[in-house]
């Protein structure tokens, strides 16, 4: 399955672009997705290492196993406020 | 004048946030202390001259958690209302970037409520800043970095 991951802030200027798409086996759960990012995106792996993962607007353990369709997006490390 | 509650008092806008009218907002007759808190945009950041921030938000999730930032907060003290805006966008030194405004029957839970409810804004919500330094530099803000950034 293809999941389409967003990105944000920092990330995104790394990746240059709003989203990648990355490629998965099904039943793959989120830390086998930060894999996969890492590898395909050599440029977030250090960016990657201290985001989160969001799955369907919840934060996700990386355990978590993807659903079909997710809306996955990468947070790194938030500043508002 | 004490108005009538708005649908819903979490928000995100590109626009000129009114704290004014957020405060008004929040007061109720059996709420006897109101606590407004803003951010605004600091001109100095470890010593580097900011001339201004850009916000960017995953607006679905941030709203989101801001809503759950509201339940936690009601659940741990007597909140008569409460509104929370982030502005998104670009935004010059001194405008303001966040408002959160709380009210209680008693000023301590007032403070305190309003308190966390920032507190744990900045910890969850996600929303990210980009300085831009006086030298035309720019740098999205990551807590964590160190000096090698990505």
């Amino acid at each position: 399955m293809m999941a389409q991951v967003r990105l944000f802030a920092r990330a995104r200027e790394l990746a240059g672009a709003d989203s990648i798409a990355i490629e998965l086996e099904p039943g793959a759960t989120a830390s086998d997705l930060r894999q996969r990012i890492a590898k395909a995106y050599p440029a977030l792996a250090s960016l990657l290492e201290r985001s989160a993962l969001a799955v369907n607007d919840e934060f996700a353990d990386d355990t978590l196993t993807l659903p079909v369709n997710a809306e996955v997006a990468l947070l790194p490390p938030v500043s508002g406020g | 004048m004490i108005i009538q509650r708005s649908v819903t008092m979490i928000n995100l806008t590109h626009n000129p946030i009114d704290d004014q009218a957020l405060t008004e907002q929040v007061r109720r007759r059996d709420c006897g202390a109101v606590v407004t808190f803003l951010g605004t945009v600091r001109d100095l950041t470890d010593g580097k001259i900011t001339v201004a921030l850009d916000y960017e938000a995953y607006p679905g999730m941030a709203k989101k958690k801001m809503a759950e930032i509201e339940r936690d907060t009601r659940e741990r003290w007597p909140v008569g209302e409460m509104a929370m805006v982030h502005r998104l966008g670009h935004m010059a030194v001194g405008e303001v970037s966040v408002a959160v405004a709380v009210s209680c029957p008693h000023r301590a839970q007032a403070f305190e409520a309003c308190r966390y409810a920032i507190d744990r804004l900045k910890e969850l919500v996600p929303i990210w800043k980009k300085e831009n330094w006086a030298d035309g530099s720019t740098e999205w803000v990551h807590p964590g970095d160190t000096g090698v950034k990505g």
